[in-house]
């Protein structure tokens, strides 16, 4: 394998040099670690994955204790129902970065009859991220199942629920989401993202029974048969575990399209529908005006976008860390270091162009 | 193959079948008809409910009645469509179908092919580039496209796309500050594009950023956004540079024959810039699509006579530049009308329309329709590109950066070839495979998909009828919809299937 690019062949040998090197140092890095530790470190030296980690965690403590969760008051002044007084003219933000950052009243300024749009973005936030938390779940286990009956029963069973699959497939999400959404529309958001589970498992499912498939002509699962484990045990105890790494990357992502398809059916009407607020909604109620209260239509937006890129970055992070085929890029400037180091150490010259 | 091909066929449709089955008691149950007149007030409420209950026949269960409709549906196939009508309009879905079926066959084909070009190449550029700014930033962006939601973004390009421009169009000049930020992000780009040593990332950097603001400089100072032409000397100056570069990728330089053909179909192209003028007075759509086809024939003949071992390359590289050619001699034709057009009273200078498919009342010949067609198409064209660009660019990154890894690729350079040869010829080739495989799919999905882009901007096409039915309780469209949808779907994934194995020979199709 060489990562020296068209344009650079003449330094390819020299790149396979350091390489190996990089490649060895990274070996002994690793060295005794059990496999979830070397992923964890994988995971953890991922700048991106680690940006989207850092910047969900403060989306969620921001939405969850600013206007608080349920019972639990919050330390915002003012809730989303409330109805206040316009301060700025037309209700703009009062956040501005004139002299020094001032926060205001209404940061994110009001609607024309007053709600303050902060707290009704963090409710928003808290919905669409209960939403797409429950779908992740939901969606995954089912998926699961499905799957994993499937691909270690085969035969006859296996068919049926693959065609039973197909059958889900071929029906648009966003459509049966939007007549799921309509049949249980303006019910809680618990409610919505269960019926949105039901539409959003296939690909988790084929993608574990495909895992599945090869993983039971193994020898750990003939070990297990033989040693008398039920066919549950051998499926949960024993595969399982070694399909993780696909099922948490395809839950991430499957969470990012989740948050995407919750709001885009609260924006159409068939998700999340006022009095309660959800992201899409907020959006939805908002979109008349956008020329004239730009700031009711940014601002939840940016909330979905950021929250989608976090998890998106944290998935890819993810798929890094389990793939076994993946390594530390370097970049040019360490494969530089290393290869001085390899100098220094061998008092072999290695010139490395860049 | 055939056994394959009957088996393939069979299974679908019961996929199908099981599908069509889901809807329709989703459906049934999901929506009810009966609602307004449970609330209204009318004096005959019972028998206004009664009648409805008859015309939608909704004493029989409802397996029964997917039964009734799927007898309808089966006429299809021998050309006798019943899907049922409308209880709120009265229109037979078949004729509801008719007329939302092309007008997103316009929205969608125009902005998949854009997508899948552009896509393509920026994919491949940021594989041959891997590991640089640029890749890194083309997958960054790749990953905020993905995390986008398309209700936003339209609703933003409206904002922007559309009343912003239509107000800088009032006064279309730049300031020098505007110009030079331009120049230097141009230049840069460019820059991370051709990549190499420092210093001719310099020189690029440097003629790039110098050539960008040259054109806003000319754009701003002239004023030619109000009235864009082109004319008989920038084609040839643009058709000869594409001449060079379509060379340089698929020929390379060296080999004469292809060059010299691509040349002569520009000027062959440019000498018939003024006699086409005539011609295209009495422009039909027809016409067009005719003088498409001679425009590819005639480049593709160019190579042809020029000859030569390799005359297969310079026929394609004839008919590339050909339709290159002939796109700039129609922008260029329908650039005329851009003055008249958004003087006329109707558009009133703000050409870059926000909702509907065209300007009601606009009377003007084929060239001013087209011009209208063009101007409510780029906004929601440019919506779905925004949407389905990210995962273009990431398959074909992928795809290409997995195929350079492959061992015949170390033999192409093995035994000498020029890097240009092991790019284009074995490696862009190979890499195209899994992305044959992807688009028939896509384009089913985009085909549905399309039902927010076509809600903000007004498009009366499948995504609308579909949300309009859903919302008045309407469920024969939605139906018709999803038939016309899942049908789409199927033959997709069997297409998928064939094209594999037919461009793919490791494949075999067992039966």
């Amino acid at each position: 394998m060489t990562t020296s690019t068209p344009l650079s062949p003449q330094g390819g040998e020299h790149h396979d040099a350091v390489e190996t090197n990089e490649n060895a140092l990274e070996l002994k890095e690793v060295e005794g670690l059990s496999q979830g530790r070397i992923v964890l470190r994988r995971f953890l030296r991922h700048r991106g994955a680690m940006a989207g980690a850092v910047v969900l965690a403060i989306v969620v403590v921001l939405a969850t204790t600013s206007i608080g969760w349920g019972p639990i008051p919050g330390w915002w002044k003012y809730t989303p129902t409330q109805l206040l007084p316009v301060e700025n003219a037309g209700g703009s933000p009062t956040l501005s970065f004139g002299d020094g950052i001032t926060i205001g009243n209404h940061p994110m300024g009001q609607d024309n009859v007053g709600h303050d749009v902060f707290a009704r973005v963090m409710r928003g936030t808290q919905q669409s991220l209960l939403v797409m938390v429950v779908i992740g779940l939901l969606a995954t286990t089912i998926g699961i199942v499905i799957g994993a009956l499937a691909g270690f029963l085969r035969g006859r069973l296996d068919n049926l629920l693959m065609r039973f699959t197909d059958m889900v497939i071929t029906i648009p999400t966003i459509m049966i989401g939007a007549i799921l959404g309509a049949w249980v529309g303006g019910a809680s958001p618990i409610t919505l993202a269960i019926a949105l589970s039901l539409v959003t498992w296939t690909s988790m499912a084929r993608l574990v029974r495909g895992e599945f498939l090869s993983l039971r002509e193994r020898e750990f699962v003939d070990a297990a048969r033989v040693a008398g484990a039920s066919n549950g045990r051998i499926m949960f105890k024993h595969m399982l575990p070694n399909a993780v790494g696909v099922i948490i990357v395809n839950t991430t992502l499957l969470m990012a399209s989740a948050i995407l398809l919750e709001t885009a059916l609260s924006y159409l009407g068939f998700g999340i529908v006022a009095p309660d607020v959800s992201l899409g909604q907020l959006i939805n109620e908002y979109q008349t005006a956008f020329a004239t209260r730009p700031w009711l239509f940014w601002w939840p937006g940016l909330f979905i976008v950021i929250i989608a890129l976090c998890v998106n970055f944290i998935g890819d992070g993810l798929r890094d860390a389990f793939d076994p085929r993946q390594r530390r890029i370097p970049t040019r400037r360490s494969m530089a270091r290393a290869a001085r180091r390899e100098a220094a150490s061998t008092a072999v010259r290695v010139d490395v162009r860049g | 193959m055939l056994t394959f091909l009957g088996r393939r066929i069979l299974s679908s449709a019961i996929v199908l079948l099981g599908a069509t089955f889901i809807v329709y008691m989703l459906l049934a149950y999901s929506l009810d008809p009966l609602e307004d007149l449970y609330q209204s007030t009318a004096p005959n409420k019972e028998q206004l409910i009664e009648a409805r209950v008859r015309l939608l026949d909704l004493d029989t269960p409802p397996p029964v009645r997917w039964l009734k409709w799927l007898g309808g549906a089966a006429g299809c196939v021998i050309g006798q469509c019943d899907l049922g009508s409308s209880w709120v309009t009265g229109q037979q879905v078949t004729s509801l179908l008719g007329s939302a079926i092309p007008s997103t066959v316009q929205l969608v084909s125009m902005s998949t092919v854009v997508a899948i070009l552009l896509g393509i190449t920026v994919g491949i550029v940021s594989a041959l580039r891997q590991y640089t700014g640029f890749d890194y930033g083309v997958t960054f962006m790749s990953f905020v496209l993905y995390s986008l939601p398309s209700f936003w973004v339209a609703v933003l390009l409206k904002l922007w796309g559309a009343i912003g421009f239509n107000d800088f169009l009032a006064d279309p000049s730049l300031s020098p500050l505007t110009i030079v930020a331009l120049a230097v992000v141009a230049g840069a780009i460019w820059q991370a594009i051709l990549a190499g040593p420092w210093r001719r990332r310099l020189l690029v950097f440097g003629v790039g950023a110098v050539a960008t603001a040259a054109l806003l400089a000319f754009v701003s100072a002239t004023g030619w956004l109000l009235n864009p032409q082109l004319g008989p000397v920038v084609i040839a100056l643009l058709g000869v540079g594409t001449a060079f570069a379509l060379t340089a990728i698929f020929a390379g330089l060296r080999n004469r024959k292809a060059l010299y053909t691509a040349l002569t179909t520009v000027a062959v192209g440019v000498a018939l810039w003024y006699p086409l003028q005539f011609l295209f007075q009495r422009a039909t759509g027809l016409m067009i699509i005719v003088l498409a086809v001679a425009t590819v024939g005639i480049g593709a003949l160019i190579g042809w006579l020029f000859g030569g071992a390799d005359r297969s390359v310079s026929m394609r590289i004839g008919a590339i530049t050909a339709l290159v050619v002939g796109l700039l001699i129609f922008i260029d034709r329908i650039m005329q009308v851009w003055y008249a057009y958004s003087n006329a009273s109707k558009i009133n200078n703000r050409p870059i329309a926000t909702i509907g498919s065209q300007t009601p009342g606009l009377n003007g010949d084929y060239w001013v329709e087209t011009l209208d067609t063009f101007t409510h198409l780029v906004l929601p064209t440019v919506a779905l590109i925004l949407i389905s660009f990210a995962s273009y660019t990431r398959y074909s990154r992928a795809s290409l950066l997995e195929v350079m890894n492959q061992d015949y690729i170390r033999t192409a350079r093995a035994k000498g070839l020029p890097e240009r040869v092991v790019t284009v010829r074995h490696a862009f080739r190979n890499a195209l495979i899994p992305l044959a495989t992807i688009v028939p799919l896509d384009i089913a999905t985009l085909f549905g998909g399309a039902i927010i882009t076509e809600r903000i901007f007004a498009w009366s096409g499948m995504g609308t009828l579909f949300i309009t039915s859903l919302g008045r309780a309407d469920a024969a469209p939605v139906m018709g919809y999803f038939l016309v949808i899942g049908t789409l779907l199927v033959v997709a994934n069997i297409v998928v299937d064939f094209l594999y194995a037919a461009l793919d020979p490791r494949i075999r199709v067992n039966a």
